[in-house]
Parts: structure tokens; C-alpha cells; sequence
């Protein structure tokens, strides 16, 4: 047997690394006592717990529609974003826009957080509006972020598409719009799919902004997480954790799989093709 | 330039403006402006009222007055908390972002280099951690790292030592906690970077007789200089502010900006201070940011 290189072993140690930690916190989702680090058999109990807690119930369902509202209008701007960065020429403000994109991806959230309290206070101030502060202004913050992280995904995509369909239809007479509607939008459709998707979890998961804007009102799922966790290590926690690790692995299994599918009917097609054509 | 872009150029050019202005528009008012907003506030002074500042700009007598004040950075030159907190944040976040980066590199060169169908699967299997939850990522390293935790409980059952190590609050667990929470973001660009290595330049390296290792640092590591930059700042910038891995790891001994931030505003009810805190925060992070941008935007436009 070929002995493993030495970037092969580190890419086996950073994959343990990242999955042990996950690993053990599912394991101890099953554990019947109290204590998460002693094992006294196996249990469910934790997750009837988890189901029977309303405060739980009901920040889930904040989260859900925050982060549902907020990944669909992400998608939107993200995508005017990335069109006009990667299809139109330069204009007045490009740069402007072009920071205002890539800075979000690493601004620490403390700052972001307070900066966008202070604006909603000042506009309350000024034009009265937000009157008070909960989910509409996490949608709005959470917009905010997340439509970078869709415009990096997108124009990604944009660059790869061959620009050539897109003249062709305008020679054939479509107007820019059409041609956005009919041509843009399906080639680039998968990438707004995963801009979406990453939007969305960026969004269910976000503490720190959420805690700034939110009012008494909205209290999201990573708010009731984190008060609980700070006062030490929880069961019901763990089971949590573990329904929520089991539908991230599932929606990224879901989504290798129809990739995977994809490209093998690509290639079938090419195989077709060129066998048809000989 | 062809006939069909000028065309194309042309076409746009009703809704072009439409297109620029909704983005452009939105992220002015909920990025950019707040960013005026808190340097205003940190000029400002502390009071007891609803909000907690007292107003800058104050019409009396048919005149304008404007108040600024700057005892809020003054503030923070006097109490030693406060410089100890940024210098602990930089320190910190650097010493994550190397490991970050020697754990990073090897296993971004690894997926580039392994065979086309395992390379996709191999890049979903780092990327489904950053996909779960943050929160809970940090949360599992406390029942590992705790007293009567996995780490300690098995080095006693083991016998080799008597009394637990004492791990979790200690700036040790912070940088383990940086190094785990953020080693996807550092991952994913170098292999983005890596894949589009040209490999015949490694051909003609080892043709010409360089050793492996010697091509290695004067072939690739210059050439992905570029997903180095963007995967130390990815890394970086988000840890010099980072607030729930001090607060959850972190113990008495750990001083991060982010921390203090979070308490001056949310306990001391001082927005004066945390806006200015945020300032002098923002200026010591301008130019790592600007590099990022720097990278990014050649990512985005070419």
C-alpha cells in the first residue's frame, strides 16, 4: 500500500476535527441524565422535553419566517448586485458598491449590530419609524448581510455564463428585460438557489446582530439558545443540535445528489451526441 | 470591443439606472449611513435619557449649536481595560488565524489535489459545520473542554492524572473555539484558489529537477498568495470582534473588544462609549478589510 501524503493525513485530521465535536453532542443528545458528561443509558427523553418547550417552540417559528423573508429579499438585491458588477460597465459609485458588498462578508457583527441600532433609534427620532423595534428590523439587518453573501455567490455564476447567449437573444430581438427573464435568470438559477439557501441559514443563525435590533417583541431561536447555554451545558440543547445538524446533512445530501444527477445526464447527453454524430 | 456589447451596452441603458439604484440605494442606507451614525454618537455625551446621548446639533437663538465631544476617546486611553482588551483581541485572533491557516493550507492542497469526483464531496464535508449552527458549534466544545468533561473525565479513567486540567475559560479555549468555528472560511478559498493552479507549471518545475518541497514554496505558495490574504482575513477580521467565543470560552483572564463592546452597551447602558469603541475597532480592521476588498473585487470583476 502507497503511503498516505502528509496533506492527505491533514485532510483526514481537519475532517475528525470538525466532526468529533459535532459527533459527541449528538451522542449525548441520548443520554438519559441530566449531566451531558456522565452516560447513564439510553434516552430520549430530551427531545420530548425539547417538543413540550413553548419558549423553544415559538423562537423557532421567529427564526423561520426572519430568515424566510430575509434570504428571499437577500436573493433579490444580492442579484441586482452581482448583475450590475459583473455586466455593466463602470459608473459613478461602482466602487462605492463593490466595498459595500465585500465588506459585510467580514465586518465583526458587534459593529454591524451597533451601527444599525443606532440608525433605527435615529430614524424613530427623525421620522418616527420603526416605532418599535422586533422582526421587521432583524429582517431588515439580516437582509442587509446576507444579500453580499448572495451577490458573491451569483456573480460567481454570472462570470461563468457565457455572455454570448445573452447577445443573441437581443439580436433575435428580445428586449434587455425578456432576455434577463427568459435567457439570465434559468442559467443562473442554480446559483440562486444556493444564495438563497445560504441566506437563510446565515439568517436562523445569527445571535449577535438579531440581539442588537430585535425589541421585546421578536426573540429568535440563537437568543433563547444562547441564555440558556450561557448558564451552563443542557440536554435539551443537544437535542436541538441534533435536529438541526440531521436537516443541514440532509439538505446538503439532497443537494449533491440531484448535482451528482445532473451531471451524469449532462455527460449521457454529450456520450449521445458524439456517438449520433460519428 | 464587438459590435453586439455595444449594442447590449445600449439596450440596458433604460433600466441600467433602475438596476444600480435599488442595491446601491439599500445598502447605502443600512450599511454606510450607519456607519456616520455611531461616529456621531461617539462624539457625543453620555446621558440619562431616552436614548442615552445628548443631542449634538442644538438650535438655540436662531443659532446652531454643535457640541462634539471627545472624552469618549480620551476615556479609552485612560483606562488600561480598554487597550488591553484590543491589544488581547489582535493578539488572539492572529494566533487563531496562523493555525487556522496550517491546519487550512494542507487540507485545501489535499482537495485540490484529490481525483474530480471526490473534490466536490470532499468541499461539502468542510462546508456542512459553517452550515449548522455557529452557537452550537461553540456549545460543544464546552461539555469537551469542561472540567468534568469528555477531555478531563477520560484522562483520570485513563489514570494519567488525578485532578481535571482546567481548560474551558481559558484563553486556550478561545483560540481553539476561533480555529473551529471559522477553519471552513479559511478552507474554501485556498481551494478555490488551488484548483485553478496551473499544473503544468508543477510539471515544469519538477521537470527542470526542483525537489517537491522546492517547488512547493517557490511555485505554489506565491501563486496562491492571493486565497491566502482572503482566507487569513475571512478568519481574522470577524475574530478581532468576536463576541459569543469569549463569552462562552472565555474566562476571567480574557479580554476581547467584542466582550467589552457588548458589555458597555448592554449592562453599562454607555452608547457614547461602545460607538466610540466601535470606531477605533473599525479603524484598526480598515486596512485588513481593504486588502480583503482588494482580493475580492479582482474575484468579482475579471
Amino acid at each position: 500500500m502507497r503511503k498516505p501524503s502528509f496533506t492527505t493525513v491533514m485532510l483526514i485530521v481537519g475532517l475528525l476535527f470538525l466532526y468529533l465535536p459535532m459527533v459527541i453532542l449528538v451522542i449525548y443528545s441520548f443520554n438519559s441524565s441530566r449531566l451531558v458528561t456522565v452516560w447513564a443509558g439510553f434516552s430520549g427523553r430530551w427531545y420530548i422535553e425539547l417538543f413540550r418547550d413553548r419558549q423553544i417552540l415559538a423562537a423557532v417559528w421567529t427564526s423561520l419566517r426572519i430568515a424566510f423573508f430575509s434570504a428571499s429579499m437577500a436573493v433579490c438585491l444580492g442579484t441586482l448586485a452581482a448583475f450590475v458588477m459583473t455586466r455593466f460597465s463602470r459608473f459613478r459609485g461602482k466602487t462605492v458598491l463593490s466595498s459595500m458588498v465585500t465588506a459585510p462578508l467580514v465586518m465583526p457583527e458587534v459593529i454591524t449590530g451597533l451601527s444599525l441600532l443606532l440608525l433605527f433609534v435615529h430614524m424613530a427620532q427623525m421620522v418616527g419609524w420603526p416605532a418599535d423595534r422586533g422582526m421587521v428590523t432583524i429582517w431588515i439587518a439580516h437582509t442587509t448581510f446576507c444579500s453580499a453573501y448572495v451577490a458573491v455567490v451569483v456573480a460567481s455564476r454570472l462570470r461563468e455564463v457565457d455572455l454570448s447567449i445573452e447577445e443573441a437573444a437581443m439580436d433575435l430581438g428580445a428586449g434587455p428585460v425578456k432576455t434577463f427573464f427568459h435567457i439570465t435568470l434559468p442559467v443562473i438559477s442554480p446559483a440562486l438557489a444556493a444564495g438563497w439557501l445560504l441566506a437563510f441559514t446565515l439568517s436562523l443563525d445569527d445571535l449577535v446582530i438579531a440581539s442588537f435590533v430585535s425589541g421585546p417583541g421578536a426573540t429568535t431561536l440563537p437568543m433563547v439558545v444562547f441564555s440558556s447555554v450561557r448558564l451552563g451545558v443542557s440536554p435539551k440543547i443537544n437535542a436541538l443540535a441534533t435536529l438541526i445538524i440531521l436537516a443541514v446533512s440532509l439538505a446538503t445530501f439532497l443537494a449533491w445528489y440531484f448535482m451528482r444527477r445532473n451531471e451524469a445526464k449532462r455527460r449521457q447527453a454529450m456520450l449521445q451526441d458524439m456517438t449520433a454524430g460519428r | 470591443m464587438s459590435d453586439n456589447r455595444i449594442r447590449l451596452r445600449r439596450l440596458f441603458k433604460p433600466c441600467r439606472g433602475w438596476v444600480i439604484a435599488v442595491p446601491l440605494l439599500w445598502l447605502t442606507l443600512f450599511f454606510l449611513l450607519p456607519f456616520g451614525i455611531v461616529l456621531k454618537i461617539s462624539l457625543s455625551e453620555a446621558a440619562i435619557s431616552v436614548p442615552p446621548y445628548s443631542a449634538i446639533f442644538d438650535y438655540g437663538r436662531e443659532t446652531l449649536n454643535i457640541v462634539l465631544t471627545f472624552s469618549n476617546y480620551l476615556f479609552l486611553t485612560t483606562d488600561t481595560l480598554y487597550i488591553a482588551a484590543y491589544w488581547g483581541s489582535v493578539k488572539i485572533a492572529l494566533l487563531a488565524t496562523v493555525l487556522c491557516l496550517l491546519l487550512g493550507y494542507p487540507m485545501a492542497y489535499a482537495m485540490a489535489r484529490a481525483p474530480m469526483r471526490w473534490q466536490l464531496v470532499l468541499l461539502l464535508l468542510v462546508m456542512l459545520p459553517s452550515w449548522t449552527s455557529f452557537l452550537i458549534r461553540v456549545y460543544a466544545w464546552m461539555g469537551i473542554l469542561s472540567n468534568n468533561g469528555l477531555i478531563n473525565n477520560t484522562l483520570i479513567w485513563l489514570g494519567w492524572i488525578d485532578s481535571p486540567i482546567r481548560m474551558l475559560n481559558t484563553n486556550f479555549a478561545v483560540i481553539l473555539g476561533i480555529v473551529y468555528a471559522y477553519l471552513p472560511f479559511m478552507v474554501l478559498p485556498l481551494y478555490a484558489n488551488l484548483t485553478r493552479l496551473d499544473t503544468s507549471l508543477l510539471e515544469a518545475a519538477s521537470d527542470l529537477g526542483s525537489r517537491k518541497l522546492n517547488t512547493f514554496f517557490t511555485v505554489t505558495l506565491p501563486l496562491s498568495k492571493g486565497g491566502i490574504i482572503a482566507g487569513s482575513m475571512l478568519v481574522f477580521i470577524p475574530a478581532v470582534g468576536e463576541y459569543v467565543i469569549p463569552e462562552l470560552l472565555g474566562g476571567p483572564n480574557t479580554v476581547m473588544i467584542g466582550k467589552v463592546l457588548w458589555e458597555e452597551f448592554f449592562h453599562n447602558r454607555d452608547w457614547p462609549v461602545a460607538s466610540a469603541l466601535a470606531m477605533v475597532m473599525l479603524a484598526i480592521l480598515i486596512i485588513p478589510i481593504a486588502l480583503f476588498h482588494r482580493y475580492q473585487s479582482r474575484e468579482l470583476e475579471e
